[in-house]
């Protein structure tokens, strides 16, 4: 049997943790572009498309994460895709993402004052125009804090693609452990690098937070 | 290429999908009892104990926000035993979603003390209330009252998440798809079930939750009054509101 000293678990450990990374930043910047053209249609004049942008929304928030991935897993080959879970792992993150993101965003835009849709119209405007020049740069401001906040969701959220074999840090912790026999420690260090990538998030929306109030009681 | 779906083969599991359905919500509602009640521990230690307690507590709360469950599962399941601690698989399943669920509900419920205006205790100590009474009489049921809706939120994060469990052998929901889809290799449908099967989980407890708390809160939010509704203006009081008061960290956006 090879011995592994901490290190060697250390090591192996934060070379995984760049996976996490990547994926993290994959589902979070697809989530959010896909989340900005579901949020312009949550908040569009057609009845129907909100409808739609809703059902999407409570389908993902509804359901776990866990079973959307085996979906797009096993669903995907079914329509003739063959995917790695690399590529499922991605494509059901950023889904993911986009429905809890246009969800915070759709508050946010609401918080807007009716009035500056009335007057972007007023100006002659279309909804688009009034959408991307008047509404979304005030809404823009109060969504930071909880977007950074959403991103330590999404950061562990990739934890569970492990599951369905996407080497990244929890998979790459199981398989030490399988190796090695020392799940205590293992299982700590996968922890505590996850610690280390969220709470510093955390503590950053938490800032932004407070600043927002505190420009809001001036 | 088209594929044909085939449901046919899966009356025979019947039972075996009830059963998962049962641990799924047997595990949650246990892990909600001795959560919320740790939450409430934490809460309470946390906005009126020593130093010597809040650290400790902080620190079990960002520990828990900021690390995922299923390695917080794995720790417990395959951590313990390496200390001496020996838990069958339901154990280390309920002991992970309890410590989980505590660390957001003390975060969720101090934020709800916090809400709970300072002239409510100066009127128990004019009352003649002790400090336990007055917390457990006067400052508790309105911070619950207050925060429910975000509780109710949590409780339905921690039951989705409860779909890793399966992970370490607790027979529940996802376990029953997958031990389905081994036998009769219909992969796509029995998780396509079983999915649907959570979903209608979640609505039915959310609805059944909601309704629990109407109940028990009657006459006892005014923070919620104002922003009943799905209009405009409803929601501008709610996020005004919001924002006043707190905001409340949990994962969920409602």
């Amino acid at each position: 049997m090879i011995e592994f000293t901490l290190w060697d678990i250390a090591r192996n450990l934060l070379l995984a943790a760049r996976w996490t990374i990547l994926l993290s930043l994959i589902a979070f910047v697809g989530g959010g572009l896909l989340g900005f053209v579901l949020l312009a249609l949550r908040v569009a004049p057609l009845p129907w498309l909100r409808r739609a942008v809703v059902l999407y929304v409570e389908l993902f928030q509804g359901t776990p994460l866990l079973m959307q991935l085996f979906l797009t897993f096993f669903g995907l080959p079914l329509i003739g895709l063959a995917v790695s879970p690399w590529f499922a792992a991605a494509l059901t993150l950023t889904l993911y993402t986009s429905a809890y993101l246009v969800d915070i965003w759709r508050g946010c835009v609401e918080a807007v004052p009716r009035g500056q849709w009335a007057a972007g119209a007023s100006l002659g405007m279309t909804f688009s125009q009034q959408l991307r020049y008047i509404v979304w740069p005030q809404a823009r401001k109060i969504a930071v804090a909880p977007t950074v906040g959403f991103l330590v969701q999404v950061v562990k959220s990739t934890a569970l693609t492990s599951i369905i074999g996407f080497t990244e840090l929890t998979k790459t912790g199981t398989m030490i452990t399988n190796a090695a026999f020392r799940p205590f420690p293992v299982y700590g260090m996968v922890a505590l690098l996850y610690f280390a990538m969220c709470f510093p998030l955390t503590w950053y929306a938490r800032l932004l937070e407070r600043r927002h109030k505190a420009a809001q009681q001036r | 290429m088209t594929y044909t779906f085939d449901f046919s083969s899966f009356g025979a599991y019947a039972g075996l999908l009830a059963r998962g359905a049962a641990v799924t919500l047997g595990l949650t509602a246990l892990a909600t009892l001795l959560g919320a009640a740790l939450g409430i521990a934490g809460a309470w230690a946390s906005s009126a104990g020593p130093r010597a307690v809040r650290v400790p507590i902080a620190a079990y709360v960002e520990l828990i926000r900021n690390t995922p469950f299923v390695v917080q599962l794995f720790f417990v399941f395959f951590g313990l035993p390496s200390l001496g601690v020996h838990i069958d698989e339901i154990q280390a399943a309920v002991l992970a979603m309890t410590v989980n669920l505590g660390a957001y509900a003390t975060e969720i419920i101090r934020a709800g003390i916090a809400s709970v205006p300072r002239g409510q205790v100066l009127a128990g100590h004019a009352l003649g209330l002790q400090q336990r009474q007055i917390f457990r009489h006067v400052v508790l049921p309105q911070a619950l009252a207050n925060v429910f809706p975000a509780l109710v939120g949590q409780v339905l994060i921690v039951m989705l998440g409860s779909a890793v469990v399966s992970q370490i052998s607790v027979p529940d929901l996802t376990y029953a798809a997958s031990y389905i889809q081994s036998r009769n290799f219909r992969s796509f449908e029995s998780y396509l079930i079983i999915t649907a099967a959570y979903l209608v989980l979640s609505m039915l407890l959310r609805q059944l939750m909601n309704r629990l708390g109407t109940r028990l809160f009657a006459g006892r939010a005014p923070r919620n009054d104002g922003a009943a509704g799905s209009t405009v203006a409803g929601w501008r009081a709610r996020l005004t509101s919001r924002r006043s008061t707190r905001a409340l960290p949990t994962e969920s956006t409602r």
